[in-house]
């Protein structure tokens, strides 16, 4: 296969990230409007709107971009919703590239809401016994961050990870956040601080676990053609979305998961899932870590962080730690990540969150990144991984 | 006292050396847990029969950690105020998986380590109507597995 034909990303636009309880929609429609501007496009223009579904708002939620649609006023737009965990974003926008790829449409909306209740992300009531999401809850009383701190913890015996370096992670990525207008979290934070917090699962404090938020990302992407037609002769191009899901066995233990894939009778496969999410992206741009400019990871934790620095291809196996006690990963450094300020200033709104890197990408791209721009951006990844084997990552060029 | 009962049936054996119960392809060897049924999980593998199969009693840590704060609903917390617990992802080297279960009582993070030999016991995780709801744990053995 050979590289695709990049698009264009007209407009983008966010609701700030913070817990109110509202409709989720009304979060997505500020989002959308916002992006519409950013564009200069117009809602009536718009032929096509993706969406990622938000499990916890009902059935609204599960038809996030019919009832988006609605809220903006029914315009006559096909709709897709998607759901792909934390990975929903990536998909909902692979869905807007492609279609307009094959030439069924010029302009479209990619947009995500969520609102969240407070503490641990818990599966929704009720007894399921062929759920594993709800079994792990009700057998282990495993929760998301226990699944963080066994990777964090190995980090520790095989690496030599140190509790001041995951803590390290967060006062990073709190100065990043702290001149982001659309971050929830924008107060900077000492080693001592995080150190000092509650442990909630060893090693694992609370500043260094995501929070859940609202909040709404939007993306108005459109064909190179149209972009051209619009007067926008250089837009912000999408030049990879990695959708991938495991290769059997995946033997590394992925919440909701008791047990990994079996390599009792088949070899591991050369690449993890995590490191085969970004190499997908890499192979159908074309480019390699060494051409990004910055990248946005999913930092549900510190520690995880510090995994896709390795995951990504910024430094080998083992060697995370250093990279960022050496100042590379941040701004100003040689290859910043999550200038944006992370999950750890913006807390998780799942189904924006993927969208919301695609925001702060095309801001630094741009060279509108107020406060945490990183100089001469030109190329950028953003990377996460969802739930149930969903793999996500964004390649953006200037 | 109630008789105990497992919290999940046909997960796990009870007695003395009890075993985690999963499945294995006939065809091709490849072991799932929980038990799988319907296609074998081998993309390279069509197999259908899919059969109990006890894992391996002893493995060693993956990574360990633990829980500080109550988890939510659907758990059940065994005592109030809630007691914390640890947990532990323990590598199968024969069945070629690693399986998460929580920490024998006792236990917490600091007597484990990633290599540590570890072997599998039932306890009771909590009590639902008086009956005690029994449940796999990692008991830690001590040794680090060179």
């Amino acid at each position: 296969m050979s590289a695709p034909e990049p698009v264009a990303v007209l407009g983008v636009g966010m609701h700030p990230w913070g817990k109110w309880g509202r409709p989720f929609h009304e979060y997505g429609v500020e989002a959308a409007l916002a992006a519409f501007d950013d564009a200069g496009v117009a809602w009536s223009e718009v032929q096509f709107v993706a969406a990622g579904e938000t499990v916890r708002n009902g059935y609204p939620g599960y038809v996030a971009a019919s009832t988006l649609t609605q809220a903006l006023g029914w315009n006559g737009a096909r709709v897709a919703s998607c759901y792909a965990a934390c990975a929903s974003g990536a998909t909902a926008l692979e869905a807007a590239r492609t279609r307009i790829l094959a030439g069924l449409c010029d302009v479209a909306l990619v947009v995500g809401a969520d609102t969240t209740p407070k503490g641990f992300l818990a599966p929704v009531a009720g007894e399921r016994w062929d759920d594993p999401d709800w079994l792990r809850f009700r057998l282990l009383g495993a929760t998301n961050p226990a699944y963080f701190a066994l990777y964090a913890r190995r980090r520790m015996d095989l690496y030599g990870a140190t509790a001041e370096d995951f803590a390290r992670v967060k006062v990073k990525n709190a100065r990043h956040g702290r001149h982001n207008p659309h971050a929830r979290y924008r107060k900077e934070v000492t080693v001592e601080e995080v150190l000092a917090s509650p442990v909630v699962a060893d090693p694992l404090h609370l500043l260094e676990i995501c929070a859940t938020s609202d909040g709404a990302a939007a993306v108005v992407l459109a064909s190179m053609d149209y972009a051209r037609r619009r007067g926008v002769a250089s837009p912000v191009r999408v030049r990879a979305v990695s959708t991938v899901t495991p290769r059997f066995p995946n033997t590394i233990i992925e919440l909701p998961a008791f047990a990994t894939d079996s390599a009792a009778a088949v070899a591991p496969p050369e690449l993890t899932f995590r490191d085969s999410i970004a190499a997908a992206a890499y192979e159908e741009a074309g480019l390699g870590p060494e051409d990004l400019s910055l990248a946005e990871v999913y930092d549900l934790s510190t520690a995880l962080e510090l995994d896709w620095y390795e995951n990504i291809g910024l430094c080998k196996e083992g060697e995370a730690e250093r990279l960022l006690r050496d100042g590379d990963t941040a701004i100003g450094g040689r290859i910043p990540v999550n200038p944006s300020g992370g999950l750890a200033c913006f807390g998780e709104a799942v189904p924006a969150q993927a969208i919301a890197q695609v925001c702060e990408l095309t801001w630094q791209l741009r060279g509108q990144a107020t406060g945490r721009q990183v100089e001469g951006a030109t190329a950028g990844l953003a990377v996460n991984q969802g739930l149930f084997g969903h793999g996500s990552a964004v390649i953006l060029t200037a | 006292m109630a008789a105990s009962v497992p919290a999940i049936e046909g997960w796990f054996t009870t007695g003395d050396e009890p075993r985690l119960l999963g499945s294995r392809c006939t065809d091709c060897g490849t072991v799932t847990f929980p038990r799988a049924s319907g296609l074998c999980r081998n993309p390279g593998c069509r197999g259908r029969e899919l059969v109990a199969h006890e894992l391996a009693r002893v493995g060693t840590v993956w990574s360990y950690t633990d829980a500080r704060y109550q988890p939510p609903p659907p758990f059940v917390p065994a005592s109030e105020p809630f007691e914390p617990f640890a947990l532990a992802a323990v590598e199968l080297a024969e069945d070629g998986l690693v399986v998460l279960g929580q920490v024998a009582a006792g236990f917490g993070v600091e007597d484990l380590r990633v290599g540590m030999r570890v072997e599998l016991v039932v306890e009771t995780l909590h009590e639902l109507d008086g009956v005690p709801q029994l449940i796999w744990r990692w008991r830690p053995l001590g040794e680090v597995a060179a």
